[in-house]
């Protein structure tokens, strides 16, 4: 028991129902190739694993230390292509993928330690709006460089022999234990301890200093913590963290491109998981990251068949419409900052 | 109402900005006209009961009176309304509005008395020399007698200034000591938060000190004045040395 | 609240003319790089006439931070919804749009942007209200808040217009270019710096004029002091944010002439330069926002004419070179 606390670093969830839910969703993934067989699910799967990675290291930012930065997606699609071009352009091998992350992570946090520290000089209301402009700008750049990044259309590759569905480790009984499913259990893995080293951080004395950042910045100050050191610190922290989300999306899509990774959208998806998530827990992240993807695959086809029946309405077939999704997830994150800011962990967790 | 009430009462005011408990339980009563004191040394409290009155913040517990209504809960724009004009210490003014504009913005019938005015240009003649230049070309004295000037453009009853000599130059400060006897002449109540003693001292009827969140001593200024030990204890310095 | 430093403090004992210089400036630099004087005029107009429509819906913004200290990252859905509300008349109007008079079609213009300001106006007045409200003085749930109003503002949109791009053809005598020897100056592009300036005067108009406008002046530097002169100015919040939501609707508006065409995402794209421009100008300050919209658009037109692949680039390096001049914009409003 003691050694389970230890992993969570001391910060196991707040409630029963919590706890049950993220077991569930644990579990769930863990087996994933085994419970939920088929393409789309096994994507669907992947997708939460390095999203939970994404989301949690916005929350490190949004909720630990109380920054709101639109960058977030630049970082994504640094490690998106970092590794794919490099297996692009070197060859499907494991030192492509190691040198092409290596590349990406240095970028990144170089790029975040600059936003950073020139955003320091203006105030924290400015960095919003600066990480808006730098990312449009990055994203531009990445369509208009097709020479390298292969533009709109983005890049597919090849990934190491032993990732790719070709390759058959063994059978057992029905199930093929093929080149997809060792790359998503390694999509996994490294989710897993991404997470749990982002745990560790937040409940490590240096986390504890960012939260009496978010609290009162002005206060950690006279306390003597230069809160810029910190901010700086979490930023190439959080941004290193996008970067390697990214490094795994890409080996598991096999393709990289700015529709994937540098969209505004996926901000925007970002943004929602954590808050109706529950910011502030890293928890959060992972119920954000969950439900906010499952929506995104099955409610789609749900609201599919609702809208076709309701179809001879004024409205509300439109209102319904699968691609509508997102307005309902609007509404539920605009509903959830108003009415439950601790995110649904938060509401778990007064329950107990 | 009797004309001995004080027209302005602080009672067990306790004021909190987020976790400090800055004002313990002040009590505080300014009798109505002449010129009230509040001193202490840096941080005693002084200016956050000034902005306690003015509703800037808002006490946790006690109750503020004024004139016979109790304006503790009242919103800041009310306060004043009720007859209140306050000089903060960082003198407040607009930098990008006119020298006539601020003032414009502080006589709330719409329109300055010409009487009013020529006497606050008889107490501050630079305000004339500035009329339509923005307020951010005032020097630093010339601002604080803006926000002076603004306070009295039309008759108040209660005057809260804070530290108007801050940061002033000697002469400036003689200037000063001028118009706020004129001020007094108009039978306005002032309540004054100063560190210059012998400002103090020369205007001064009553005197209130502060000390740690609380009022520590209130009586008349001629009595202080008087008290070499009395100042020593509250004030640390005597009189003399205390500029 | 930052402090001003002491050289800052000093500059303010002169107008400040430093900034006005930037655009001549910067306009003489390009002429060389862009070599013929023809090309050159018809950027330089191009970018005036985009300035204007982005100083349209920007000055909403930075008047309402500077006096409510509100962000509001929801701004792009006025644009949006002002263009597509517009669009309604679009039909009704076509005799009107499609007459090759002047005349006829500024008052087509004129119809389109009343409908389209009102709208966005009601829709602002409504968005304060219940959005905005219930989270004053709460930075972070504000832009929480009004991204997700966005969010839900584009979903509607698509859900009453269908996703596809619409067609928002210029009305007939708009079309086309005035030519002056060598140089070319599409008309609607006058027309834009036409309106621009009307509606810049006009601000300028209310806000040095009017004894609202001289509260909205006072409360963007202090708000606290206006309160402790006696105004109760809350109740104006309401109003300015209205009025900028109206003023990014009429933007919008211009905006679908310009581009000729209406996109769900219309709003947010411009949302970015908006964003820059205040930046750049100061937030609260309508002059360095006038001034910020032109040297963006400029900039922006010039650099896509130089160097396609780095235009939006080039608006972010004009921001960083300005804020290390001046750290918070040109014409920063003195208490923030």
């Amino acid at each position: 028991m003691t050694m389970f606390r230890a992993i969570l670093s001391g910060d196991p969830p707040q409630s029963r129902m919590l706890s049950a839910a993220l077991l569930v969703i644990f579990v769930a993934l863990a087996a994933a190739p085994f419970l939920f067989p088929g393409t789309q699910s096994l994507n669907v799967a992947a997708k939460i694993c390095y999203f939970v990675v994404l989301a949690a290291s916005y929350d490190l930012l949004l909720g630990y230390t109380g920054i709101v930065s639109f960058a977030h997606t630049m970082f994504f699609g640094i490690g998106g292509y970092g590794a794919g071009l490099a297996l692009y352009t070197w060859g499907p091998t494991w030192s492509s993928v190691l040198i092409g992350t290596v590349l990406g992570l240095v970028l990144a946090v170089l790029l975040a330690l600059l936003i950073g520290l020139f955003s320091l000089r203006v105030r924290a209301i400015f960095f919003a709006m600066i990480t808006l402009a730098v990312a449009s700008a990055f994203a531009i750049l990445a369509s208009q460089l097709s020479w390298l990044t292969g533009g709109e259309d983005g890049r597919t590759f090849r990934v190491p022999s032993i990732l790719r569905p070709g390759y058959s480790l063994l059978e057992v009984g029905a199930f093929s234990i093929n080149g997809r499913v060792i790359t998503y259990y390694l999509v996994f893995s490294s989710a897993l301890v991404l997470f749990l080293s982002m745990l560790r951080v937040v409940n490590s004395p240096f986390g504890r200093v960012l939260q009496g950042i978010r609290e009162n910045e002005f206060r950690a100050e006279a306390l003597g913590y230069r809160t810029i050191v910190y901010r700086s610190i979490v930023n190439c922290l959080s941004a290193a963290m996008a970067t390697l989300a990214g490094v795994l999306a890409a080996l598991w899509l096999r393709y990289t491109g700015p529709a994937v990774t540098l969209n505004f959208d996926i901000m925007l998806d970002i943004l929602l998981m954590v808050v109706i998530g529950g910011m502030g827990t890293l928890y959060g992240s992972v119920i954000g990251a969950t439900i906010f993807i499952l929506a995104e695959n099955y409610l789609q086809a749900l609201m599919g068949a609702v809208s076709k029946s309701a179809a001879g309405l004024p409205v509300l077939p439109q209102l319904l419409d699968p691609d509508r999704w997102l307005l309902w997830l609007g509404v539920l994150f605009v509903l959830s900052v108003y009415f439950f800011p601790a995110g649904i962990v938060g509401k778990l967790a007064a329950r107990k | 109402m009797s004309e001995t009430a004080p027209l302005l009462q602080l009672e067990s005011v306790n004021t909190h900005i987020g976790p400090y408990h800055i004002l313990q339980g002040v009590e505080l009563a300014v009798p109505r006209g002449g010129l009230t004191m509040l001193l202490g040394r840096n941080g005693a409290g002084k200016t956050t009961t000034l902005r306690t009155i003015m509703g800037l913040w808002h006490a946790s517990a006690g109750r503020v009176r004024f004139d016979g209504a109790e304006i503790t809960d009242w919103a800041t724009p009310d306060i004043a309304r009720a007859g209140i004009a306050y000089v903060p210490e960082n003198m407040g003014i607009f930098a990008d509005l006119t020298v006539r504009e601020n003032l414009l913005l502080a006589a709330r019938s719409g329109d300055i008395d010409d009487a009013r005015l020529r006497w606050v240009f008889g107490l501050f003649p630079a305000l004339k020399k500035f009329w339509s230049l923005p307020a951010g070309f005032l020097s630093g004295g010339q601002k604080q007698m803006l926000s002076i000037a603004r306070a009295v453009i039309e008759p108040r009853k209660l005057f809260l200034i804070d530290e108007p000599t801050k940061g002033l130059a000697p002469a400036i400060i003689v200037n000063m000591v001028a118009a706020f006897r004129e001020l007094k002449e108009t039978a306005a109540t002032i309540l004054l938060v100063e560190q210059n003693f012998m400002f103090a001292k020369s205007l001064g009827d009553s005197v209130a000190v502060m000390d740690n969140g609380r009022v520590i001593h209130s009586g008349s200024m001629a009595e202080l004045a008087e008290d070499r030990d009395l100042q020593h204890r509250l004030l640390g310095l005597s009189l003399d040395s205390h500029q | 609240m930052t402090d001003i430093d002491a050289g800052e403090l000093a500059k303010r004992r002169h107008y400040d003319w430093a900034p006005l210089l930037l655009l001549p400036l910067l306009a003489l630099a390009a002429l060389p790089l862009i070599g013929s004087p023809s090309t050159w005029a018809t950027l330089t107009a191009a970018g005036l006439a985009m300035g204007m429509i982005i100083f349209i819906i920007a000055s909403g913004l930075t008047l309402v931070f500077g006096l409510m200290d509100v962000l509001n990252f929801g701004h792009g859905a006025f644009i949006s919804v002002g263009a597509y509300v517009a669009a309604i008349l679009l039909v009704p109007l076509s005799g009107l749009l499609q007459a090759d008079s002047l005349a006829l079609n500024t008052v087509a213009l004129l119809a389109l942007i009343a409908l389209a300001m009102i709208a966005t106006g009601l829709l602002g007045w409504a968005f304060e209200r219940i959005i905005i409200m219930p989270v004053y003085g709460q930075h972070l749930k504000q832009i929480l808040v009004t991204v997700g109003g966005m969010i839900v503002a584009q979903q509607l949109i698509i859900v009453l217009w269908g996703p596809v791009q619409l067609a928002f053809p210029l009305p007939t005598a708009f079309r086309g270019a005035i030519v002056l020897g060598d140089v070319a100056i599409e008309r609607y592009r006058v027309i834009a710096v036409v309106v621009g300036l009307v509606v810049f005067a006009g601000m300028l108009l209310v806000l040095n004029r009017t004894k609202i406008g001289l509260l909205i002046r006072a409360g963007v530097e202090n708000r606290e002091m206006v309160e402790a002169l006696g105004y109760h100015i809350r109740r104006l919040f309401v109003g300015v944010f209205a009025a900028g939501s109206a003023l990014a609707g009429l933007g919008g508006v211009m905006w679908a002439f310009y581009r000729e065409e209406l996109t769900p995402g219309m709003g947010m794209e411009v949302l970015v330069l908006v964003f820059i421009v205040v930046i750049i100008g100061g937030l609260g300050s309508i002059g360095g926002c006038f001034l910020g919209s032109l040297l963006v658009a400029v900039t922006a037109n010039y650099a896509g004419f130089l160097a396609p692949k780095v235009a939006l680039g080039s608006n972010i390096i004009l921001m960083v070179l300005i804020l290390l001049w001046r750290s918070r914009g040109l014409y920063p409003v003195a208490n923030r």
